[in-house]
């Protein structure tokens, strides 16, 4: 019993992961109909921004791992992120906003390759930083790691409190934002109708550009809660997390924040289940990918427009 | 016809003192071969209803859309309060145009209220940073949204109804939402694209009622209709565009009493069919742009 408890906790910390990640394929589809897939590469570039944030502070703490690195690792991931994303749509989708759907399409799928090999061949190169062309040991802090918490007999990871603990607070914080601020509103008008929202005087680039960012600061979260989590990170990190993040939105109903919350939660939760329930030469670690994708095709067959993807009121 | 250079056409006589918000000279569309606004000229004045009618396929959604920035016109100019504006919607906002649409484009999935507050949104300084930070500048400014939300609802009849989504509204509410949520962005102009289609007797003397209203406030008014009572008790001036050309422009009585407004909208027996099937199907594409 324990065993599966252990599970479907960790099923449900992989899945947070996937949740995080999946919110910014949502958001920016719900506004633009794009699906940038860019955006696992985002989620790496998060991780690297945070682990560079804390070699610069090791120059001046001598390598402190204290718990107050991590809120400055966070804004540094964060800023690098939504540097990336921000530069990523005003040179490479704003020129292909009206070009046939294929083209950003691929033009995404470059962009992935390009950030990959960048942080591969360049990431060492800045003095004082390790080589990327391999796993990057990512700083251990003090009480986001280290010795598991007992929960009536229950062993967790830190880690797992860490990011399920970060997709609650990003969940509620990304509601209020869209439900309750101006430009919240102005994003659900331009994902419900751009045109009539252009011309009510909405900036649609603008809103486009502040979806965008919300996605990085989101997958940046997830990059650092991976690294706390894992141990390590590397440049390639970003392409299977991306893919099931993907899966993740779809399965919840892409353009729906809540159903890329419970579509993260429910694949990370099916993988780690696949994982233990299926006997055999079926079950296993190695087959978890097979069956978060089998997953992915039931539903695009049998309810393609997702978990969450008909009923829901407010998409944004 | 497209070579032609604006000119800076004079004043009406009759209209010496008032101020000039919107003057169109020689404005042209083309969409291919076809025209579907023809050299029209045309001028509102402040405290001024416009009315702009014309058989289906007339011209009419075309020329508002250039008026409004949504299409550029092949040629000719548009100015409001004596500037040319850029073609883009969101310049034509701020500066003061706005317009309601022929079929109804609210939020669907946004309340009554938030729609209106959307309309405010082009008024606001809201950057995604200060509404995340929320300063006291930003609270004040949201306060006074939605202060002004619930206000407007009041204003066109719909007091204690900002709760629901606007889909779920009755069409007549739609309609007054969509006037609600134009009056947000604190036009000195308003377009109002067919407020009475679909309406009954009764509904279209409420927006009757309404739009008087709003012109007593001091906004000028241009409005498109097909029922001819409803323009002729509105309008001040009205302009009638028959295939994208100006048949006849003068006050209500001029028009009203003009055979040729009514053989437009009749039919002599030697019209042009296959010519005016053509035009209808312009004015679908441009509603739908």
């Amino acid at each position: 019993m324990t065993y599966y408890l252990d599970q479907l906790l960790n099923g449900l910390s992989l899945g947070s992961l996937y949740a995080l990640i999946a919110v910014g394929y949502t958001v920016v589809y719900g506004i633009v109909q794009l699906i940038n897939f860019a955006h696992g590469e985002i989620f790496m570039i998060g991780a690297f921004g945070a682990l560079s944030t804390w070699i610069v502070l090791s120059w001046v703490t001598g390598g402190s791992t204290a718990w107050w690195n991590l809120p400055l690792m966070l804004v540094g991931g964060m800023i690098v992120a939504v540097l990336t994303a921000v530069l990523m749509e005003r040179f490479a989708y704003r020129p292909l906003r009206n070009a046939p759907r294929l083209a950003p399409l691929i033009t995404a799928i470059g962009i992935s390759i390009f950030l990959q090999e960048f942080v591969r061949l360049f990431y060492g190169q800045i003095p004082g930083f390790p080589d990327a062309k391999a796993a990057i040991p990512f700083p251990q802090l003090e009480f986001f790691t280290g010795p598991a918490i007992d929960v009536g007999g229950l062993q967790v990871h830190r880690g797992n409190f860490f990011v399920m603990a970060a997709l609650l607070i990003c969940w509620i914080f990304l509601w209020w934002f869209v439900n309750r601020t101006a430009t919240g509103r102005a994003m659900q008008a331009v994902s419900q109708d751009p045109d009539t929202s252009r011309l009510m005087g909405i900036d649609v680039d603008r809103i486009i550009v502040v979806a965008f960012a919300v996605g990085a600061s989101l997958a940046a979260v997830a990059g650092l809660a991976s690294g706390l989590r894992y141990g390590n990170i590397d440049f390639k990190m970003g392409f299977l997390a991306g893919l099931k993040a993907f899966t993740a939105a779809v399965l919840g109903g892409i353009g729906n924040i809540n159903g890329a919350v419970v579509g993260g939660l429910t694949l990370g939760v099916v993988e780690a289940m696949a994982t233990t329930l299926i006997p055999g030469q079926f079950g296993g670690p190695a087959w978890k990918d097979v069956w978060a994708f089998v997953l992915l095709i039931l539903i695009l067959v049998f309810r393609p427009q997702g978990l969450l993807g008909a009923k829901v009121v407010d998409r944004a | 016809m497209s070579s032609q250079t604006p000119t800076v056409a004079s004043t009406e006589s009759r209209h010496v003192g008032k101020e000039e918000i919107l003057a169109a000279r020689s404005v042209t569309m083309r969409f291919g071969g076809l025209v579907a606004v023809d050299n029209v000229d045309f001028t509102v004045h402040s405290g001024e209803i416009v009315g702009l009618i014309g058989p289906n396929g007339a011209g009419k959604t075309t020329f508002f859309n250039c008026l409004t920035g949504l299409y550029k016109p092949t040629s000719g100019e548009v100015r409001f309060s004596g500037q040319v504006l850029p073609p883009k919607p969101r310049s034509v906002v701020v500066a003061g145009m706005a317009r309601t649409f022929q079929n109804i484009r609210l939020f669907p999935n946004m309340t009554a209220l938030e729609n209106v507050m959307v309309g405010r949104y082009c008024r606001t300084s809201a950057m995604a940073l200060t509404s995340i930070l929320r300063g006291p500048k930003y609270r004040r400014e949201e306060e006074a949204t939605r202060a002004r939300a619930v206000e407007l609802l009041d204003y066109v009849g719909m007091k204690g109804q900002g709760g629901h989504l606007a889909r779920n509204l009755p069409y007549g509410d739609q309609r007054r939402l969509e006037i609600a949520r134009a009056l947000a962005t604190d036009p000195k102009l308003l377009l109002l694209d067919e407020p009475t289609a679909g309406m009954n007797p009764q509904e279209t003397r409420q927006a009757e009622e309404l739009i008087f209203k709003i012109r007593d406030s001091g906004l000028a008014i241009v409005v498109i209709e097909h029922d001819m009572r409803f323009i002729f008790n509105l309008c001040d001036r009205v302009l009638c565009l028959v295939r994208g050309k100006t048949l006849i422009e003068g006050t209500a009585a001029e028009v009203q009493s003009d055979p040729r407004v009514i053989e437009a909208y009749i039919g002599s027996p030697d019209s042009d069919d296959e010519a005016s099937g053509s035009d209808v199907a312009t004015e679908g594409e441009a509603g739908n742009a």
